[in-house]
């Protein structure tokens, strides 16, 4: 009896995931399976393998197999000041009710490389909140991570990062928050003073407490459903009352659990704000 | 009814092209048509209202978890992936561009193929480029029906003629024999769920 192949590839797929989250506890079994599959069977190309299933056996006993893995899951596509709307309207929505903190806490979920951290300290210094601010970045993927504290970038896309600064309404010139070497930006160290990545796995990991700003863009997109709502309590238990919550541009609480108990700041930028009086739960649910 | 659903790539001169097409599709028509249009990333929004002031049906713009509903247009926002879940939801990603495209005609067209298999209209038109030619293979692959405009017809030749090299495509028509022939099938026959195949490898021919 034949089976086509993208039948098998039904089977193969959950039995890669459930290995990966048996033997190293990482768990992508709740991402949405479409570019999942894609990644995964680009894998199985660039490896050399040629089906799914093959992966198995290396991924089990091979530790850096599964790094190289989890490096290709983890989206890592990611740029200075992306969409420029975005950090206009934090700068003009939401950075004057920031101003009325002592001390600001953000946390930066699903972090990548940090190029989009490293725009959102540029903004805070040139509003005059980043001496009282402390940013939390965190990812899962550990090469990422290394790459973020690092803070060194690749001048092949500069041109591209100094106008989405200039378009993101920034008042300096961008040229003063780097200085370049022959192949690379090299970010000023006074950006990272305030800067700690860590990391930590939104499937798995715990709440990050009393937070008065959350970013996380582009990374529940890769989510199903449940997951989404997983993730996003985890952010409405981080953040204060009247905390922000800022998502992708396609992005949206609209179906969300959690919907109710938050404010649309700016709809197009996906920026919205814990309510002060958060509303009484019905039908709360246990996921 | 043979097929459930149709997807539609165009690149550079794609946007009079689709509309025309679209312009044939009337009220009564049952498929979903989901389209990648390559445009620069900034042109959000324009694309839909032109669309949608071209034809009957509704166009809207694709969005993440979305079910796909029949008789509806969908269109892939700007620098985003556009896939088909299982569940037969619009599916969105920023994964790394492919063909130098983002959205990518390949990326459509092959999720679109796992999900719809035999029931799948698969349709190229012009282009500056080759995104799209391995998307349409899987399509072909999976049995589903492969149509491309006619290179000498498109104001950029270079995308249909790569598919026609790439796939042993079932038919090659012009613009508006094109929307002629997806009216056809949309409409022919109210929707009946079709047996899966039992023979495997069995390849659709193309008659609707």
């Amino acid at each position: 009896m034949r089976m086509k192949k993208n039948e098998l590839e039904d089977i193969e797929l959950p039995l890669l995931l459930d290995a990966v989250f048996q033997r190293y506890g990482y768990d992508f079994r709740n991402y949405a399976k479409a570019t999942m599959l894609r990644r995964v069977r680009q894998f199985v190309d660039k490896t050399g393998y040629k089906h799914i299933s093959d992966l198995i056996p290396k991924i089990l006993r091979d530790p850096s197999f599964f790094q190289a893995l989890v490096a290709d899951f983890s989206i890592t596509v990611t740029e200075m000041f992306r969409d420029p709307p975005f950090y206009k309207a934090i700068r003009e929505q939401v950075v004057s009710l920031l101003k009325t903190y002592p001390f600001i806490k953000i946390w930066h979920a699903g972090c990548a490389t940090g190029e989009e951290v490293y725009a959102m300290a540029i903004l805070l210094k040139e509003e005059g909140l980043y001496e009282r601010s402390t940013i939390f970045a965190t990812d899962i993927n550990d090469n990422a991570l290394t790459k973020a504290k690092e803070g060194v970038f690749s001048l092949e896309h500069i041109r591209e990062y100094t106008e989405n600064y200039q378009e993101s309404a920034g008042c300096h010139s961008f040229s003063e928050y780097y200085h370049a070497d022959q192949k690379n930006m090299i970010v000023n160290s006074s950006l990272k003073k305030n800067i700690t990545f860590a990391n930590h796995n939104l499937v798995s990991d715990q709440v990050f407490g009393e937070m008065h700003l959350i970013l996380c863009r582009n990374v529940i997109i890769y989510f199903n459903k449940d997951l989404q709502n997983r993730v996003l309590q985890l952010f409405h238990d981080s953040l204060i009352r009247g905390g922000f919550l800022c998502l992708g541009s396609k992005e949206t609480l609209r179906f969300s659990l959690i919907h109710d108990q938050y404010r649309t700041i700016d709809g197009k930028n996906k920026i919205y704000q814990k309510r002060v009086r958060l509303k009484d739960r019905q039908g709360k649910q246990a996921t | 009814m043979k097929y459930r659903a149709i997807v539609i790539g165009a690149s550079a001169g794609g946007m009079h092209v689709v509309s025309r097409i679209l312009a044939h599709l009337p009220a009564d028509f049952k498929l979903p048509v989901i389209i990648v249009q390559h445009l620069h990333k900034t042109q959000d929004g324009y694309l839909i209202e032109f669309y949608n002031s071209n034809t009957i049906l509704p166009v809207r713009e694709a969005e993440d978890k979305l079910d796909i509903q029949p008789s509806h247009i969908y269109i892939a926002p700007p620098d985003y992936h556009l896939l088909i879940e299982q569940d037969e939801t619009l599916s969105l990603s920023r994964d790394e561009k492919v063909n130098y495209s983002r959205p990518s005609i390949d990326v459509l067209f092959e999720s679109a193929a796992d999900v719809y298999g035999s029931e799948l209209i698969g349709v190229i038109l012009t282009g500056a480029n080759n995104d799209g030619s391995h998307g349409l293979k899987c399509i072909m692959e999976h049995g589903g029906l492969t149509l491309v405009q006619d290179p000498e017809t498109a104001q950029f030749p270079e995308m249909p003629r790569s598919a026609r090299e790439y796939v042993t495509v079932d038919h090659v028509l012009d613009v508006d024999a094109l929307g002629k022939f997806l009216m056809t099938v949309g409409t022919a026959l109210p929707i009946v769920t079709v047996e899966k195949q039992a023979q495997a490898g069995g390849k659709g021919n193309g008659k609707a």
